[in-house]
């Protein structure tokens, strides 16, 4: 058999409960050592993508590889080279952190003293050796998902399944999670993230697939998705009055907004080096003084807004 | 990554026992750590015991042969009643595995699933152990006196392991089944409850109705409680030792399979 370049292929994968379509036809494919990160809102189908892709849910029609393996019929197989953390795993609240990486070691058949001496390294490279011997019940969120993500990894599967690891976390432990998220990718890990935070895809993801109802709205790097809608915006700031309609006047037609309460004239630039350079020679042509000037780049909640919303207009065409 | 990983080439039969071990260390380790459970696993014994002594030994006394007190008479019956009212903390560990998404965890590992219902199963052993060492040492305290002798005692306590494994795997199909903790309590209350109350475990079944007698005498609840008292009282079993162990192994036959299946089931949605 061929090997797949791809460690996490679905292709076509459909799941329905009842008459409830969740999954209309995802395909996925994920290559060694990077990380995919699955953004979509609440009910676009990531959590269930991720269950199935994890062996812990049947799906209808479609085929998923990981590393190979059919998720269906090599189960067993799967679950001995994935970890899964986030939304749908969790840890036993009524042991301690070491007891539960211990535990969970064990279980995915190390020897004794292998799953001890790696509980003692990943404490220690998760920050909770202080907090190793008490009950996870009395762990603080940021801890808790530490040690759940801590748990996944005790057997440092080579394929990772992170089910929206940040959800619900005070930004500081979302820092945290991310260099913990960052070292995983530098060790060579392939990574399946779900988000539905856009910043959370375009800081940690090699690629993005946006889902929304069950379909993959769109897919390419954050870099190509932002392309896709947007140019870079020039935003000028004036001191006074003066200066400002003298600007709007030399720019002309180049304006895409501009706002007199604040003196501020934005502009769209196609390529940013030369028509940045060439609306300030414009201006130092006309003597008008720039009090200060930004470029904004397009987020990815630019992006999402406009392809959702664009989604959302097709599907009322369809209704007529 | 500094250490360096071993895994277990062991049979694969060998590997799913040593997953039952790993769950039953787990679940054993919760009847310590969930403090709530362990006092109710102290108190409530003694507290039954000693207002069903109190309460109704003056007015049953007549109704029992001569010589034997109330108190050696309802050893056997609490015992058995709150072994069985035991049996819901196994139906609730289930519940609450189920619900907060241990299992799933459980699910993502390599390993056997039914493990998981074969420590709680097998804990809940050693929990109700406890129960009834502490009963019985509160029965001497007030005036609990048994001519059984040892080997006596080890037919008691095989009789009641065995039970107590049947009940707990009638348990894990409620944990399996129900949809919350609550529905748990009141599920196993529903079952368990009329079980011990319509059985010999307070009263004899001289003066019960002659339906309810009949129910009595024949659910599997008054064997065990008449084939432990008898033992304990040094009187004739009769065919009540047997119908016990039977009765036992029965239940477990049909639950143990049942509870399986109903939790992969559960599971694989």
């Amino acid at each position: 058999m061929a090997v797949s370049k791809y460690v996490i292929e679905a292709k076509n994968l459909k799941k329905s409960y009842g008459a409830n379509k969740v999954l209309k036809g995802i395909d996925l494919k994920v290559e060694r050592g990077t990380m995919l990160a699955l953004l979509g809102p609440n009910g676009a189908g990531k959590t269930t993508s991720v269950r199935i892709l994890s062996t812990l849910l049947k799906f209808d029609s479609g085929t998923v590889t990981v590393e190979g393996y059919d998720v269906q019929s090599e189960s067993d197989k799967v679950r001995s080279v994935i970890g899964l953390t986030g939304q749908s795993a969790a840890v036993d609240e009524l042991l301690t952190g070491r007891e539960n990486l211990v535990m969970m070691g064990r279980l995915y058949r190390l020897t004794n003293e292998s799953a001890k001496a790696r509980a003692q390294e990943l404490l220690e490279e998760f920050d909770l050796v202080e907090a190793a011997e008490r009950t996870a019940i009395t762990y603080s969120g940021g801890m808790r998902r530490r040690l759940d993500l801590a748990v996944s990894l005790i057997a440092a599967p080579p394929v990772i399944f992170l089910d929206e690891p940040t959800t619900g976390l005070d930004p500081r432990s979302r820092l945290v999670m991310w260099d913990i998220i960052k070292n995983l990718m530098a060790r060579g890990t392939t990574i399946l993230l779900t988000t539905q935070y856009l910043e959370e895809a375009d800081q940690l993801a090699d690629k993005i697939v946006v889902i929304d109802g069950g379909k993959v709205i769109a897919e390419g790097t954050a870099k190509e998705l932002k392309a896709k809608i947007g140019k870079d915006r020039l935003e000028l700031t004036f001191s006074n009055n003066g200066s400002f309609e003298k600007a709007v006047k030399a720019i002309g037609k180049d304006i895409a907004e501009s706002n007199e309460k604040e003196r501020t004239v934005t502009v769209l630039v196609k390529d940013t080096n030369v028509d940045v350079r060439k609306t300030l020679d414009t201006l130092a042509e006309e003597k008008v003084t720039v009090l200060s000037m930004a470029i904004h780049k397009p987020t990815l909640d630019d992006v999402f807004l406009s392809l959702t919303g664009k989604q959302k207009q097709a599907g009322k065409k369809e209704d007529k | 990554m500094a250490v360096e990983l071993v895994f277990e080439k062991k049979p694969k039969i060998v590997l799913q026992l040593n997953d039952s071990l790993l769950m039953i260390k787990r679940s054993s380790r919760h009847i310590i750590r969930n403090t709530d459970q362990l006092l109710g696993t102290f108190f409530q014994p003694i507290m039954f015991l000693v207002l069903f002594a109190a309460v109704f030994g003056g007015a049953i006394s007549k109704a029992l042969p001569t010589g034997v007190s109330y108190l050696d008479f309802l050893m056997a019956g609490i015992i058995v009643q709150t072994v069985a009212f035991g049996s819901t903390t196994t139906a609730i560990a289930v519940s609450n595995d189920l619900k907060k998404g241990i299992v799933d965890r459980f699910r993502s590992l390599p390993m056997s699933n039914i493990a998981v219902l074969n420590g709680h199963v097998v804990s809940d052993l050693f929990r109700n152990t406890i129960s009834t060492v502490v009963m019985l040492l509160a029965g001497l305290v007030i005036g609990f006196r048994s001519s059984a002798s040892f080997t006596d005692w080890l037919m008691i306590a095989g009789i009641l392991l065995l039970f107590t494994f049947a009940f707990s795997w009638l348990a894990a199909i409620v944990g399996v089944i129900a949809k919350s903790v609550e529905a748990v309590q009141w599920l196993s209350f529903v079952i368990v409850f009329p079980l011990t109350f319509a059985s010999t475990a307070f009263v004899p079944s001289e003066g019960m109705s002659p339906v309810l007698k009949a129910f009595a005498v024949n659910q599997p609840i008054t064997q065990v409680i008449e084939a432990v008292r008898a033992l304990i009282l040094s009187m004739p079993i009769g065919n009540h030792g047997w119908m016990a162990v039977v009765w036992s192994l029965g239940i477990i036959v049909v639950a143990m399979p049942v509870a399986s299946w109903l939790f992969r089931r559960k599971t694989s949605n």
